[in-house]
């Protein structure tokens, strides 16, 4: 399990364009927004802390579709479906793979673009809690849905739609926990809700997964 | 006594729904008509809403049989994944987007109902934004199916996302509601008597919910029939190739 973990590393960081895309995309969504809204630092410090949510949930969703279909165009998917190692447990990898090359990078860039979005100050210490808490279930969720759709061509579209309903508690939770994190008031309930959410999507997720990969490549 | 598997088998079932089908139809539509208009004709308006109450007459109805809706095709895809009933997974695609119009329905009445009552088409409040997010949980479904080309293939996939949208769905409902205390009133039907409305909307509008479940039984047993015979055409249409 750890060698398929860091080939999946090796390969997201040497092949290119799934790593730093995720993080490209995310700069670009937060700079364009003070273009859209106007750049009063008020309206920014309001509205930053569901931006950030917003953009590093996009950037995550736009890179979910490479977490199978490589594997599955070369046909190593197949391979790993008949390695010793149970499916689950690739799955499982793939996705913590992603969120190591996506999720853990959006969280560290994140409090350098709350700055460029004017977040008040006790929000960055939120920021960094709050993704790195929630973005594994972004993952999680997003490799169900690449599992779901990683026969079909172009299945990309397909991908968010089916992702993005599942998306929304995650969202909710994070947001709330920043916002409330921001405003002083008691985080402890919405912060244990988004945990909560993150063991149950990593404990499930990783079977129904496997499951649907199963089915794809029977 | 027959067995209810025995309708796993296709020329059962068809059998059977070819002899349901008029009558469910024929009762539904006359439900729907009484209730409908007995709602919009024969009853008083009430004292704070005025006229603009009606609507729940399709509101209501149309709201349950969302939720219903997608409850049946979770039941109907886990005999599917379990069992393996053909008939079963069938339903199952025929009922989602009878529960999309449902969902489109309660929604557009509720915004119609919504602008003169609270001033707005849209609020983001829980039970508002819950539809929505079911809303999309039914297109996903729907583009999920349309998208595979081997039925069997998609039967799987999409009992798996069923399943696992049903769980999302559910934290979904109770995470907006937590996000954000809303507009909507409070439950118009609940079995203690305390909370009910008046007698005088509760007839109608249970003739209409009765209706509207007709209905959705109508439609899915007669989409499942259009599936089942476009299964078999394809199957015909496959042997001829092989023939030719």
């Amino acid at each position: 399990m750890i060698a398929l973990l860091l080939r999946d590393l090796k390969l997201a960081i040497r092949s290119g364009g799934g790593f730093g895309l995720g993080l490209a995309f995310f700069l670009i969504l937060t700079v364009l927004v003070p273009f859209g809204v106007g750049p009063e630092s008020s309206t920014l410090s309001r509205i930053a802390p569901g931006i950030l949510w917003v953009g590093a949930l996009l950037a995550c969703l736009l890179s979910l579709d490479r977490i199978f279909a490589l594997d599955y165009e070369d046909g190593s998917l197949d391979l790993l479906a008949t390695a010793p190692l149970p499916l689950e447990g690739m799955t499982a990898m793939k996705a913590l793979a992603h969120w190591l090359t996506t999720g853990l990078p959006l969280t560290l860039v994140a409090p350098l673009l709350g700055v460029l979005l004017n977040l008040p100050a006790p929000g960055y210490q939120w920021l960094l809690i709050t993704l790195a808490i929630g973005t594994p279930a972004l993952s999680f969720i997003g490799a169900f849905g690449a599992a779901l759709t990683v026969g079909l061509k172009r299945g990309g579209l397909l991908l968010s739609l089916l992702v993005l309903p599942l998306y929304v508690p995650t969202l909710i939770f994070g947001a709330e926990t920043l916002r409330r994190g921001i405003d002083g008031q008691a985080t402890t309930t919405p912060l244990l809700l988004l945990a909560g959410i993150t063991l149950g999507a990593v404990a499930i997720l990783p079977f129904a997964a496997a499951a649907a990969i199963r089915i794809n490549i029977r | 006594m027959s067995s209810f598997w025995e309708y796993a088998n296709p020329k059962k079932f068809m059998q059977t729904s070819a002899w349901m089908l008029p009558g469910v139809s024929l009762a539904a539509g006359v439900c729907l008509v009484v209730g409908l208009v007995w709602g919009f004709f024969f009853t008083p308006d009430d004292f704070r809403q005025g006229s603009t109450v009606k609507i729940i007459y399709l509101h209501v109805p149309s709201a349950l049989m969302a939720i219903n809706a997608w409850l049946m095709m979770l039941v109907a895809s886990l005999i599917w994944i379990i069992r393996r009933h053909h008939v079963s997974a069938l339903a199952a695609r025929a009922a989602a987007p009878v529960g999309l119009v449902m969902t489109l329905i309660a929604l557009a009445t509720g915004a119609i109902w919504g602008e003169p009552m609270w001033g707005t088409y849209w609020a983001w409040d829980p039970r508002l934004t819950s539809f929505l997010i079911l809303f999309l949980f039914y297109l996903g479904y729907i583009a999920l199916w349309a998208a595979i080309d081997n039925p069997d293939t998609a039967a799987d996939l999409t009992g798996v996302l069923c399943l696992v949208g049903s769980i999302f769905a559910l934290l979904s409902r109770y995470a907006v509601n937590f996000w954000n205390q809303g507009l909507h009133q409070g439950a118009s039907l609940s079995l203690d008597k305390e909370e009910n409305i008046s007698n005088v909307f509760f007839f109608p509008l249970l003739v209409c919910i009765l209706g509207f479940v007709l209905l959705f039984v109508a439609l899915v047993l007669l989409r499942t029939r259009t599936e089942i015979r476009s299964r078999r055409l394809q199957a015909l249409l496959a042997r001829e190739r092989l023939d030719a």
